[in-house]
């Protein structure tokens, strides 16, 4: 941490300093409110009816807060076909992800625990080329993909997006434990042998009661990952198995009917809602699973 | 026969993933390639014709076009979130008593999808009622914001989404970087004298190179994939003005089915993701190979 | 009496590199077995062997007569402390070290019964239900040995394993492993890189450097006698003087001239010394070079010598003298007249000097 500023007691505090300060905190004022300007704004609209977002001001509280728009996002808004609101999609994203992000994780911990701690021939390029798999543009996969699923049977549905999720999901999380797994020293896994235990014991009794840390932090990346996926939703799912991504898509872009933007704002900040709860209640982790995909490869 | 299955039981273990990604990923590459040597159109044809649809794709205006805005939207988005990014690391790099919440506002619009970003922007700079509107009503009458439906303009209107959604987490990479600098050299520079700004510019920003090339590499990646921001915001419009080849390559393989086409543009996309990130990853493999 | 440990050309190479060439070991029950060496000279790598945590690339390796050549560790009756420790974090001590038993099947009762024994052995029975992390270097060092002991091994198999401790810590612990070695009369295989560790615990050492053994014997056989350069100046502190010397038959015994800057070259008459060659390398230890008058024998020889550096160490003081252009140490008693500039006659113990060839660097005499 670096400390310029002078202490507070400091008996006197020259003026330029003074303007330097305020200065600063006016800079960060001005870009905490650019980046909170969406959230009021969506916040607020959604609180509105039609009526008053058509003749009052964006940025205007609402002069008087209805949750009419919510309940309409929620279990009534049209998206293509059917009027049924976003809480079926919104299931489809639970049930796509939460398996999804489990299967994920544990292939990960053991790939990881492979490849950090039973070194073998050949262990390095596998790493390498599993790592090189999280950098690919998704585009180049679409098309052998909807044909494969088609063939494996689960063309258009929850099961197949799960599929394709662990599979573009495997890269990093074994990246995640395997940089996890080779801090730790491998005297470890040699002391564990000599008392006896085997592979699966070792990872059982000794690594996985280790890994807390790092399951939090693959567990909020993958989750965020996945609840936030666009690509796939859309190229995999067909009516009635959409993720709430691709149905919110639908709602705010379809051009039947009048335009709800307070129903479209609150269908947005649903959707938004689990990884913006995951972020406030465990930013921490989310930071780090962040920056440990990309600061230290 | 249990000696042969300990010694082996790691491999076995990590054969399945292994395998998947070489059929998933490379597997799949090489089935891209392919079908893009083809004249595939509705359905996939196997039989090789040489680059008629990559002669296709660069003769293709949309192409052109769409290659066009990667290289705007790319090089605006990543040139303006490094520099916001660091710019907010350093401002928050001074002691501030709030920095905790300052650092949870800035960053969370990484937690959201692109989709709901996408959604919130697209109302707010919607020239009926959002920005223009407002600012008009304040007296500004001839105050204009309608890059969202302006074919010249539309292509920067996401880029201000894109660097609203990034810029934050750009900011905490840098931030990380800027307390991992070591202390004493700090204090050593304070000691000769040397003023604030020359500690950053000299000794502070030049020791954060990695954390440059790193935040780079991510965001020119978020870049070459992005298609969910403009999906949303602007559906690829108005007409075909901020197409990006992740869209293009989208229309092609879903609505206009034309495989050969989808598939040429993804390899194009592949190709440029690999100039950048290939050197990257070699270093970093490298590096930890000591 | 078969050998407890038996070592058999043992080669292990990682790919193309050599490690380990052609190692012969092999040693008695009761016996404790020093590996030592620099940093790199594959010592570690050769206690893994035997433990069989690394397969070994050539040769064979029998514990208390059964091959063990291919056998995993579990199955070699073994137990292996680490230089780190290596305690299950996640787990209590008691844990730490039941956990084998645990894997192997052992009832509760006597699981319980084995780990009261080793815990009021190495009195860390305060200890039981705290995590390693909550431990000192030191005690996590006694746990460390209780799961090794628990095992009631073969063999015991010891990584370095106090060199994270700190300086006073580490001599503790050394007579303890002593005492242990002597209470328990198991065999023990023991690596480490410090040469005062290595004398005073074992009672077979091997010398390694470069994954080739210099020298093995007694801790007395590998000082008094070191069967090369390396050995002599790798075991030992301070070091042997080792000094270039002209050696001439002269009569029943040999001239031995050593050149001096600036002053006649110092002569010493060895009368055991046969068949030395012109050159040679003498080797002195500093405690064979005296002040005259405080060694007598046959063999004892006084010279005059300048002394050129005073160096007080308490119960001893160490005086250096520029001999053969090398700069020789001398222990002399505490309280010693020697003064830096000034000359002061030196007795030189010529029955325990030792003579080395200096291209090939092996002893000669």
């Amino acid at each position: 941490m670096t400390d310029f500023t002078q202490s507070y007691d400091a008996p006197r505090r020259n003026y330029s300093q003074l303007v330097l300060r305020w200065l600063l905190f006016s800079l960060l004022g001005l870009f905490a409110l650019f980046y909170l300007m969406p959230l009021f704004v969506m916040v607020t609209t959604s609180l509105k009816s039609l009526e008053e977002i058509r003749t009052g001001s964006l940025v205007a509280l609402p002069r008087e807060v209805t949750f009419d728009a919510w309940r309409t996002a929620w279990s009534e808004t049209c998206t293509g076909v059917k009027c049924e609101g976003l809480k079926p999609y919104f299931w489809n994203s639970v049930l796509m992800t939460v398996p999804a992000v489990f299967i994920a994780t544990l292939l990960g911990a053991v790939n990881g625990y492979v490849i950090a701690q039973w070194r073998f021939k050949g262990a390095n390029l596998i790493f390498s080329l599993m790592l090189f798999g999280c950098f690919i543009p998704f585009q180049v996969v679409l098309l052998p993909m909807a044909r494969s699923l088609g063939i494996l049977g689960l063309a258009g549905s929850i099961p197949g997006l799960i599929f394709v999720h662990v599979i573009y999901g495997i890269g990093f999380t074994t990246l995640f434990f395997r940089n996890y797994y080779v801090t730790i020293p491998s005297e470890l896994t040699k002391a564990a042998k000599v008392d006896g235990a085997g592979f699966f014991r070792i990872f059982w009794s000794i690594f996985l009661p280790l890994s807390l840390p790092i399951v939090v932090v693959t567990v909020i990346w993958q989750f965020t990952n996945i609840w936030n996926d666009f690509l796939f939703g859309v190229s995999f799912s067909q009516a009635g198995t959409q993720p709430v991504t691709v149905a919110l898509n639908n709602i705010v872009n379809s051009t039947t009917g009048v335009k709800e933007y307070n129903v479209d704002m609150a269908a947005a900040i649903i959707a938004a809602l689990p990884t913006l709860l995951v972020y406030v209640v465990a930013g921490k982790y989310f930071i780090r699973g962040l920056t440990a995909g990309s600061v230290k490869g | 026969m249990t000696e042969w299955l300990e010694r082996h039981v790691p491999k076995m273990v990590l054969a399945p993933s292994f395998v998947a990604v070489l059929i998933f990923v490379y597997g799949f590459i090489i089935w891209t390639g392919w079908v893009s040597l083809t004249r595939s159109k509705l359905m996939p044809k196997y039989e090789i014709k040489g680059f008629i649809q990559y002669d296709r794709l660069f003769a293709s205006p949309r192409w052109d076009t769409a290659m066009d805005n990667l290289f705007i939207f790319g090089g605006l988005f990543i040139g303006i979130s490094l520099i916001l990014g660091l710019f907010l690391a350093i401002l928050l790099d001074q002691k501030i008593r709030a920095e905790g919440a300052l650092r949870t506002i800035y960053l969370y619009p990484m937690a959201l999808s692109m989709i709901v970003t996408g959604t919130a922007w697209k109302w707010i700079m919607n020239p009926g009622l959002g920005i223009e509107a407002t600012v008009r009503s304040w007296g500004f009458e001839s105050f204009t914001f309608n890059w969202i439906t302006d074919p010249n303009m539309a292509i920067y209107a996401v880029v201000i989404a894109a660097v609203w959604q990034a810029s934050g987490f750009v900011m905490a990479l840098f931030l990380a970087g800027l307390r991992s600098v070591d202390e004493e050299i700090i204090k050593a520079a304070q000691v000769d004298g040397i003023p604030t700004w020359r500690i950053y510019s000299a000794i502070i920003i030049p020791s954060m190179a990695p954390i440059f090339l790193s935040a780079f590499i991510v965001l020119a990646h978020l870049a070459i994939k992005s298609f969910d921001l403009v999906i949303a915001l602007t559906g690829g419009g108005p007409g075909y003005a901020t197409d990006l080849p992740a869209t293009y390559m989208y229309a092609m393989a879903f609505s206009r089915g034309d495989i050969g086409q989808a598939a040429s543009s993804a390899m194009v996309m592949m190709g440029v993701v690999f100039t950048i990130v290939v050197p990257y990853l070699y270093s970093e493999l490298r590096a930890k190979h000591d | 009496m078969a050998p407890i440990l038996d070592i058999n050309n043992l080669y292990k190479n990682y790919g193309s590199v050599e490690i380990l060439k052609d190692i012969n070991v092999a040693i008695e029950p009761g016996d404790f077995l020093v590996l030592v060496g620099p940093s790199g000279c594959g010592k570690s790598t050769l206690l893994n062997c035997i433990a069989g945590l690394e397969p070994i690339t050539g040769g064979t390796l029998s514990i208390g007569g059964k091959d063990m050549t291919h056998v995993s560790p579990k199955d070699r009756d073994i137990a292996m402390v680490f230089q780190s420790y290596a305690l299950y974090p996640t787990m209590s001590v008691a844990k730490n070290i039941t956990f084998g038993m645990k894997v192997r099947g052992v009832d509760a009762a006597t699981q319980e019964r084995k780990l009261n024994e080793v815990a009021s052995q190495l009195q860390i029975e305060q200890l039981l239900h705290r995590r390693p992390g909550q431990l000192s270097g030191g005690q996590r060092q006694r746990v460390a040995m209780g799961r090794a002991l628990v095992r009631d091994p073969k063999l015991f198999l010891f990584d370095e394993p106090l060199s994270n401790l700190d300086a006073k810590l580490r001599v503790e612990m050394r007579s303890e492993i002593k005492k242990l070695h002597q209470n328990l009369g198991a065999t023990m295989v023991y690596v480490t890189h410090d040469q005062i560790e290595a004398m005073t615990l074992a009672t077979k050492i091997v010398v390694l450097k470069g994954g080739v053994v210099q020298q093995i014997g007694t801790p007395a056989e590998i000082y008094n006698r070191p069967a090369n350069l390396f050995v002599a100046d790798f075991m030992g502190s301070p070091a042997m003087n080792l000094i270039p010397a002209k050696a001439t038959k002269n009569g029943s015994g040999t001239q031995i001239e050593i050149a001096r800057d600036g002053a006649a070259p110092l002569m010493l008459t060895d009368t055991h010394a046969e068949n030395l060659p012109q050159d040679v390398i003498l080797g002195l230890r500093p405690e064979d070079i005296a002040e005259a008058g405080f060694r007598a024998g046959e063999d004892v020889q006084v010279a005059e010598c300048q002394i050129d550096m005073v160096e007080p160490a308490g119960a001893d003081t160490f005086v250096v003298s520029e001999l053969g252009g090398k700069q020789v140490t001398a222990r002399l008693h505490a309280e010693t007249g020697a003064e830096s500039g000034k000359p002061l006659p030196l007795a030189f113990d010529l029955s325990k000097v030792s003579y080395f060839a200096p291209g090939t660097g092996e002893r000669l005499n």
